[in-house]
């Protein structure tokens, strides 16, 4: 199954004409089985949707970047940055941010309850206690009250 | 819609299979798996983290004299019973009873310890939040040591005075501390408790809780040792030959296990554990109390006598675990530990208290996904066939071994 040596031309062909069969197949199985896990599951949005920003609140009040201390690793601790700005680029200080997130195809949550541990001034906030739990596609929102009103930004992440 | 989608996994498939082709040194494993394998694999081991609330957690010498203690039957109510008596040297520090026997029987399957250092709660419920503090909790549990941290405190008083002294420094004065006093024992030992004077009880505590911190000094040395499955991962790294290294059952159960198994949603990164609690819907264990996993530990975790913001911890008041627990989340109800895999095939029997005999039993009741008997179980029924389960259990059967030790302690029995 784990073949060490170089496969003939042939042989290729041979696997590729397989792989294709057993997709057709698997297909047309998994068609049904994502009807069928459909409530339990999320579709995964484009990968131009993922990033840490800058990324526009749901109704457009605000534009927020994230800014991890270290590069986002599945099961540590870390210190996460948001700088959050209104439509036009003017810092947003006095905001009040509530953090909250998940993997919207495992239907759970965060493993922790993140917080603004710090105002940094010019619209930067940091945010304590981030802990991703596994690789994959985790969800990472910010919820903004302040001088715009209230919105939210959703923050797609990839572990 | 159906179609249209398949059209786009077919024409998906009909480029990866040329790029797998193309790209041999993976030996079939899309770039993909191969990451998700690198990160379960030994080479994604990160260092030991740091223990704050354990001042001596990286003296080689408080290390020495908690190998010592972790394996001395003095440190017990009837002179039988030591860490290393439920947590067996030779066993992976488990001892494959469905419930741990100290001088009484515990509601608990004993857990292994190495790696642990890397765990930010510890227990099924997690009630605790270092390796000192929990090597605490059994000590003063009526069920597992039985004894007084009076007791304890003299034992090492008698016995280790130099060795405690060298890493701590004097010991205090315990000539008119009782045989048996704790605020926990039976009802003699707590009257005796209550009648010492509040500089007495800190003496005493200050070292009971040394005592945990020389013993955490020694757990934090046991570390995973390589398995076949990391062997595997090197070869398949390094664009080495893979063939003979594992089965093609075993193969395949590890495409299994990261692929529909949904396994490494709990069970990943090098120890096979994301370190969080789950309830699973475990049946419960007939004639054991009622008790409420994850919400039951987080609450205790924060109260705890020997947390991080107590003052025995060296932390000073950096306690990011407690900061940001999650507690009275119902989702908790019941939910334990995610244990980690290594080693997992030479330890039946399975779960919190051993409910499960087998690895094929523990596999079966993943595949069901039965209804929890208390709270919501987070299991979907993975509908593999017999045959993929047991592909899977043989790759679990790759995940064995050593426990490596380092620095200057070794393995030892109980005395």
């Amino acid at each position: 199954m784990t073949s060490f040596h170089e496969r003939s031309p042939l042989r290729s062909t041979r696997a590729v004409l397989l792989a294709l069969v057993v997709t057709a197949a698997v297909g047309l199985t998994a068609c049904s089985h994502a009807m069928m896990l459909a409530g339990a599951g999320a579709r995964r949005p484009a990968a131009s949707e993922f990033g840490l920003g800058p990324r526009t609140s749901a109704q457009g009040r605000y534009i927020a970047t994230l800014a991890p201390e270290r590069p986002l690793r599945p099961r540590q601790m870390q210190t996460v940055r948001v700088t959050v700005t209104d439509d036009r680029g003017q810092a947003i200080d006095g905001a009040t941010l509530t953090i909250d997130g998940g993997m919207p195809q495992h239907g759970h949550g965060l493993p922790t309850r993140p917080r603004v541990t710090r105002t940094l001034g010019d619209g930067a906030y940091d945010i304590d206690g981030v802990r991703f739990n596994m690789g994959g596609w985790w969800e990472f929102r910010v919820a903004i009250a302040g001088s715009a009103g209230a919105d939210i930004v959703t923050f797609n992440l990839e572990l | 819609m159906c179609f249209h989608r398949l059209l786009i996994t077919v024409t998906a498939t009909l480029v990866s299979a040329i790029v797998a082709t193309a790209s041999s040194g993976l030996q079939g494993w899309s770039v993909a798996d191969v990451a998700m394998l690198q990160s379960l694999s030994l080479r994604d081991l990160e260092p030991l983290p740091p223990d704050p609330g354990n001042r001596v957690a990286d003296d080689a010498r408080a290390a020495a004299l908690g190998e010592r203690l972790f394996f001395d039957t003095r440190l017990s109510a009837n002179g039988r019973v030591a860490c290393g008596t439920c947590h067996l040297a030779d066993r992976d520090f488990q001892d494959g009873l469905p419930l741990g026997q100290g001088v009484g029987t515990t509601a608990k399957r004993t857990m292994p310890i190495a790696g642990m250092a890397r765990a930010p709660f510890l227990f099924w419920d997690g009630r605790k939040d270092s390796q000192w503090a929990q090597a605490l909790g059994p000590l003063e549990s009526a069920v597992e040591h039985g004894g007084t941290r009076a007791q304890y405190a003299r034992v090492v008083m008698e016995h280790y005075r130099a060795e405690y002294e060298a890493v701590f420094g004097a010991l205090p004065d315990l000539a008119a501390v009782p045989a048996a006093a704790g605020p926990s024992g039976d009802t003699a030992s707590v009257t005796a408790w209550n009648g010492l004077s509040v500089s007495q009880r800190r003496d005493v505590t200050r070292v009971f809780t040394n005592i945990g911190k020389a013993i955490a000094a020694y757990e934090r040395r046991l570390d995973v040792g390589p398995s076949r499955f990391d062997g595997f991962v090197d070869a398949l790294l390094t664009r080495r030959p893979t063939a003979g290294l594992l089965t093609s059952d075993e193969v395949a159960g590890l495409k299994l296990f990261i692929g529909k198994g949904h396994c490494t949603e709990c069970h990943n990164g090098p120890l096979f554990t994301n370190y969080e609690f789950h309830n699973t819907g475990v049946p419960a264990r007939t004639g054991l109390p009622v008790d409420g996993g994850r919400l039951a530990g987080a609450a205790a975790a924060l109260q705890d006598e020997f947390s991080c913001r107590s003052e025995w911890s060296d932390a000073a008041g950096r306690c990011p675990e407690l900061d940001y627990v999650i507690t009275g989340d119902r989702a908790q109800q019941r939910a334990y530990k995610v244990p980690s895999l290594r080693n997992v095939a030479e330890r039946p029997p399975y779960m919190h208290a051993g409910q499960l005999a087998t690895l094929a039993d523990v596999l079966d009741h993943y595949n069901r996904a039965p209804a929890a008997p208390l709270g919501h179980s987070e299991l979907h029924p993975l509908r593999l066939e017999t045959g993929e389960l047991r592909q899977l259990e043989r790759f679990l059967g790759t995940l064995t071994g050593p426990v490596r030790v380092s620095g200057a302690v070794g393995i030892r029995t109980p005395r």
